[in-house]
């Protein structure tokens, strides 16, 4: 499902302001940005640097004040809720921080969701489901809820959901946070190969060093402002 | 991007059920609300249908029928002045009562009298009865419940109500006189004998009638072949418009044809007004049931914005949201509507063979009621019951379903995400 575009995602002149009454607190100024398709991006800084705003603009989930956002050669300010939705299901993978299951689906059904919505086929979605669970170590806990698994199980199963259709852009924020060194080594090697052998995009938010290693491309945020812009 | 528009039907199913049953306790109670509601609506309306069908049949079947032929000016003032042939005079409307458009029919003289005993005197109506042809259509036979009906025309033995004889202070085979008065005016009296005593509800209609043999009433009246009144069944009484246009032109000239509803108006009010009562019974439960259920929507669903926003931001568009939701609420408005149904039938199945209101039915009995309370459960009263609870319930849902549905993505993780 890759976009076959040359930019993944393009910002222009992004500025989000958050207003609360007469308070008003910029998140994002002037963001200018290509991201190629295939690129292994991570995005690190501070807390309240603006990764997090940056990630929700380029997902389509909150709107810009100011500036244009390209993905996979759309413009997201011209887009419908419904046309966003449709982008969001079919070419971009979430990972969230925390709270990323549903909590009434097993940990299988929670991989197959996206699926389901994309209309795969019941023996097919089952299939790649339970392949990639084994894949990101949770054979034998498919049928478990996520209130049966830990939190570290938890973000596994939403990497394996992010992952399994295989989107042309996956945006993780803090995928690692709540894993252990070797499993979220194993993690990044996943999305590693997955990004080498099928040239899934990855921008990934972080502010730890060891998921930086991982970055093919490593930019640096600050106050809002993206202050280094690396390949490594 | 072809697919995405895509309704899948079975997540949101799957969800909405196991959603349904994440907070037990709040689903159990607005379920048993639910069918609580239901069966106050089947059960109230099976009482309240019972207890009209009752007054209307005991009024129909207290001599009125569903039709009644008069000469005109006898209802004003019901003497013997005031008589119409007998159906033998008129061959069109012998047709018609023997075709099958009448299921029992009977011709009666019926006037005002006194009956006298040894010891005391009360007014009455009189009425001289074919005893063969009242059999289905009045109460008159199946209500004895001392001695014997009456057994022909010419028998010249009386049928007294068990009140009215303990009135009267006598018994059973003694003997009484009746007075009232013939075409000239003169005293017409005749003694009887008392042969049967009937028991009725309501029990006015025991002290009200008196019943003889038609023709023993007719020579005691000194009459001719005129009689009072015709009465006769037809097949329903809620459908009699065709029935009283062809009587009224099979009837005489100059006669009276009034149905049971225009000649009793109380009654034939209470009908129509039952109906409109009962869809007003409906709208207030449901009124209170509808608070219940949106609460317990708004509830679930703002207990579950950051999954909402979560779902969203997987790609799930607004309408599928709208519809999970929906369907959340269709599931508990069928399962609620299933134990509703279910105990109105297990409530009123015992009770089918009615209820024993003894105890108030000296008080009700003004309103023509029995001391037996039948309950009359009419499949279009639960069906209404059951439309009224579901459609409406889907209309009320539409509210949560559609704030659901209207959250921005990102307000609804914005806890999760900063």
């Amino acid at each position: 499902m890759t976009s076959g575009q040359a930019n993944a995602v393009k910002c222009r002149g992004v500025s989000k302001v958050f207003s609360e009454g007469e308070l008003a607190v910029k998140a994002l100024s002037d963001i200018d940005i290509d991201i190629e398709s295939g690129e292994f991006l991570c995005l690190s800084g501070p807390s309240g640097s603006g990764k997090t705003t940056l990630l929700n603009m380029i997902g389509g989930l909150d709107v810009v004040t100011e500036g244009e956002i390209t993905v996979a050669g759309r413009r997201l300010d011209k887009m419908s809720m419904s046309e966003l939705a449709d982008l969001r299901l079919h070419h971009i993978g979430f990972v969230f921080q925390a709270y990323n299951l549903i909590p009434v689906l097993s940990a299988r059904e929670n991989v197959e969701f996206v699926m389901q919505l994309q209309g795969i086929n019941e023996n097919e979605r089952r299939r790649l489901a339970m392949d990639i669970l084994e894949q990101v170590g949770l054979n034998g806990l498919e049928q478990r809820r996520p209130a049966e698994l830990s939190g570290g199980q938890q973000q596994r199963v939403a990497v394996a959901r992010a992952i399994v259709s295989k989107p042309a852009l996956i945006l993780a924020d803090e995928p690692t946070a709540n894993l252990d060194s070797a499993n979220s080594d194993k993690l990044m090697t996943l999305m590693r190969e997955l990004n080498s052998s099928i040239g899934t995009t990855f921008i990934i938010s972080t502010h730890d060093e060891d998921v930086m290693s991982f970055a093919k491309r490593l930019v640096k945020m600050h106050d809002g402002e993206i202050v280094a812009d690396e390949m490594q | 991007m072809n697919t995405a528009s895509k309704l899948s039907w079975k997540i949101i199913f799957r969800m909405a059920w196991r959603n349904l049953w994440r907070n037990h306790r709040r689903s159990l109670i607005m379920l048993s609300a639910i069918a609580l509601g239901v069966w106050g609506m089947i059960w109230m309306t099976a009482l309240m249908r019972g207890m009209v069908d009752q007054m209307i049949d005991n009024s129909i079947k207290t001599l009125s029928g569903h039709i009644q032929i008069h000469a005109a000016g006898y209802l004003d003032d019901p003497s013997v002045e005031h008589l119409i042939p007998p159906v033998n005079e008129s061959p069109a409307l012998q047709a018609l009562l023997d075709s099958n458009d009448v299921t029992a029919w009977s011709q009666r003289i019926r006037v005002p009298a006194v009956i006298r005993s040894e010891r005391e005197v009360y007014a009455v109506t009189l009425v001289g009865i074919d005893p063969a042809r009242e059999r289905g259509l009045s109460f008159i036979e199946e209500s004895v419940s001392d001695g014997v009906y009456i057994t022909s025309v010419d028998d010249k033995r009386l049928l007294v109500g068990r009140k009215l004889l303990d009135r009267l202070e006598t018994k059973l085979n003694r003997r009484v006189v009746m007075m009232s008065q013939d075409p000239d005016n003169n005293i017409a009296e005749r003694g009887f004998r008392i042969g049967g005593i009937f028991d009725t509800d309501p029990q006015a209609t025991e002290t009200s009638y008196v019943f003889g043999g038609l023709e023993t009433v007719r020579k005691m009246l000194n009459l001719g072949t005129g009689i009072s009144e015709i009465s006769l069944l037809g097949h329903d009484y809620r459908q009699l418009d065709e029935l009283k246009k062809k009587t009224q032109s099979a009837a005489m000239e100059n006669a009276d044809v009034k149905t049971w509803a225009e000649q009793d108006p109380y009654m034939g009010t209470m009908l129509n007004v039952m109906d409109g009562f009962i869809l007003i019974w409906f709208a207030i439960i449901f009124l209170a049931l509808s608070f219940g259920l949106v609460n317990t929507l708004l509830m679930a669903v703002f207990e579950r914005t950051r999954e909402i926003g979560l779902v969203q931001a997987l790609g799930m568009k607004s309408s599928n949201i709208l519809f999970m939701v929906l369907i959340e609420s269709i599931i508990m408005l069928m399962i609620g509507l299933a134990a509703g149904n279910l105990l109105s039938w297990l409530t009123i199945l015992p009770v089918q063979d009615g209820i024993d209101i003894s105890g108030v039915a000296d008080g009700l009995e003004w309103a023509g009621m029995s001391s037996t309370l039948l309950p009359a459960l009419l499949a279009r009263d639960v069906l209404t019951a059951n439309a009224v609870v579901l459609v409406l319930g889907i209309f009320a849902s539409l509210v949560p379903a559609w704030r659901a549905s209207r959250k921005v993505p990102i307000e609804a993780i914005t806890r999760v995400w900063q």
